[in-house]
């Protein structure tokens, strides 16, 4: 009977993430994979006959409370912080559930009389439990501006890294085997260096690297999952785990590709640190600012408008006034679409998310590829907060650190205008030649009373 | 445990698949809504407090294990439910247009 609930409900996941793929039927999915967890729930109760149902309702009681609260209070523009968070706490659940288990073994006394595998999966359970919690957090932190989003680099890095995971290595051999330490005192030591690991593995990453972390951390809280059912004995969770595991792994390549980099390259190398070559200072030339009032007369003789959204929309909450501008070029006679890259924003698919509570029309977000081959007929490429995404550098520039990356060549477009607080380089800390472009203008301050401001404008 | 390593590959192999050609509006749901079934740890938290024992003899395994419950319960319930804000928003968008 309990057998059966489980698999029900791995199908359900199963049919729930496959609906999830696709427009369609991506909310009835959700539901779906939600009618899952709720039947694997009721099926773990039912299991065995439970003496302490007050801590299992309390906690229960509580973290949906938590849940429901900060679901509904999560801004849209905060959703990439909301979703590390989540996926940190699903994290952490992992690694208690190994401890509890382990703790078992030394209440019964029967730690001896454990095989070596038992002991495994608890100590990797920890293991990729722990750097999945400590990762989130960090990343948790990076995206919502609580700590600096610039790679954090100090020299003998690398080293310490190899180190702090060979200390794990050698941790878990010598606590699967029970030899050496007891198990007992074993186990602190490598929930400690487990979660510093997750600490130091997301520090070096620098900002626009975030949709890359964040898809990797949510296919480790997978295998996290996957291992600990394990450590259960629970089918479920593995296939549940595993699917999580392997979901996560292809989105995160999905977003390697989309930035023309590998993954090693990504973890391992601080990109975004002011690397060498990028500090040269060339001379570019000088930037053309402009008033609202001048960007104005531009917009308003535009035909074709192409809008390339970035993650400054999304700091300056600016999707709304986008979106009612949009509207306003639409009404004075113009084709407006949007130009959407892929790692746009700080989780992937973030603008769309953005746009689409915005209430922007689904055809006109336009793919990078779909927009590329026609720049030439844009009259006006409007640059809104987005900066590496549109940077020629990585077209032209072999010593540029994102040379290599597709880009949205707005720089073909007849005009730009580029929506920007200051000329400061943005999170990877490159120069954009674009700015420096004789078609380009620069129209500095916050995006969202910017974009008021052009609204005001054309109302007059 | 054969069996167990056999559901897990068998597993992977479908995520893999099942993924593979995604619109990349659909990124973030996806990623938060697959984010929501790695709570299935909540499961597993559950089982580690199940039995018969006394509080004050295994009073470790019962703080672990409930605070399991409690975290894993917040992805559960915080992922669903946000996965589900943001694809309402696709949703409404589509009755919309015309």
């Amino acid at each position: 009977m309990i057998d059966t609930l489980y698999i029900v409900a791995s199908i359900l996941f199963i049919y729930g993430l496959k609906m999830l793929g696709n427009q369609k039927t991506a909310r009835k999915g959700n539901m779906i994979s939600s009618i899952g967890m709720l039947i694997a729930i009721v099926a773990a109760l039912l299991s065995a006959k439970i003496l302490h149902w007050e801590y299992i309702v309390a906690a229960m009681v509580l973290g949906s409370f938590v849940g429901v609260v900060a679901s509904k209070k999560v801004a849209m523009t905060s959703m990439p912080q909301m979703v590390a968070l989540f996926n940190g706490f699903g994290g952490i659940a992992s690694l208690f559930v190994g401890w509890a288990e382990f703790q078992k073994y030394v209440y019964a006394g029967s730690i001896d009389a454990q095989s070596e595998f038992n002991l495994l999966v608890i100590a990797l359970a920890i293991l990729v439990g722990a750097v999945t919690f400590t990762g989130s957090l960090v990343a948790y932190g990076k995206l919502a501006g609580k700590i600096t989003s610039k790679p954090v680099l100090y020299s003998g890095q690398q080293v310490v890294n190899v180190l702090i995971l060979l200390t794990i290595l050698v941790g878990i051999i010598l606590f699967s085997f029970n030899i050496g330490l007891p198990p007992e005192v074993l186990i602190y030591i490598i929930v400690g260096v487990s979660l510093l690991y997750g600490i130091l593995f997301v520090i070096p990453i620098g900002g626009g690297d975030m949709p890359v972390v964040i898809s990797l951390l949510n296919s480790f809280s997978g295998v996290a999952a996957c291992i600990t059912g394990f450590v259960v004995s629970n089918n479920v969770l593995i296939v549940a785990g595993a699917l999580v595991g392997s979901s996560g792994l292809i989105l995160t390549q999905i977003m390697t590709k989309a930035m023309n980099r590998k993954l090693g390259n990504v973890l391992f190398s601080g990109f975004g640190a002011p690397s060498k070559s990028a500090e040269s200072t060339q001379d570019l030339g000088d930037p053309n600012p402009i008033t609202v009032e001048d960007a104005y007369y531009i917009l308003e003789a535009a035909t074709n408008v192409l809008i390339v959204p970035g993650y400054g929309m999304a700091v300056a909450q600016a999707q709304h006034a986008v979106r009612e501008l949009a509207n306003i070029l639409k009404e004075n006679g113009a084709e407006v679409n949007y130009a959407i890259h892929p790692v746009a924003g700080r989780m992937p698919g973030h603008m769309n998310v953005l746009l689409a509570e915005a209430n922007v029309d689904y055809d006109q977000l336009r793919e990078m590829d779909d927009v590329n081959p026609n720049i030439e007929q844009v009259d006006l490429a409007i640059i809104i907060g987005a900066n590496d995404v549109v940077n020629p550098a990585a077209r032209e520039d072999e010593s540029s650190p994102i040379y290599g990356m597709p880009i949205i060549n707005v720089d073909k477009a007849r005009t730009t205008i580029v929506l920007k607080r200051s000329m400061s380089p943005g999170y990877a800390g490159i120069e954009n030649p674009l700015f420096y472009k004789d078609n380009t203008r620069m129209l500095f301050g916050d995006a969202k009373k910017t974009v008021q401001g052009l609204i005001s404008e054309f109302k007059n | 445990m054969g069996l167990l390593i056999f559901v897990l590959i068998l597993a992977s192999f479908l995520g893999f698949e099942l993924i593979s050609k995604v619109p990349s509006q659909l990124h973030t749901p996806l990623m938060s809504g697959s984010n929501a079934i790695s709570g299935i740890a909540v499961v597993g938290a559950i089982l580690s407090l199940l039995g018969s024992f006394q509080v004050e003899d295994e009073l470790l395994r019962v703080i672990f294990g409930t605070l399991a419950v409690f975290f894993a319960t917040v992805n559960v319930v915080g992922g669903y439910l946000v996965t589900d804000r943001m694809l309402k928003m696709f949703d409404d968008k589509k009755e919309d247009v015309k």
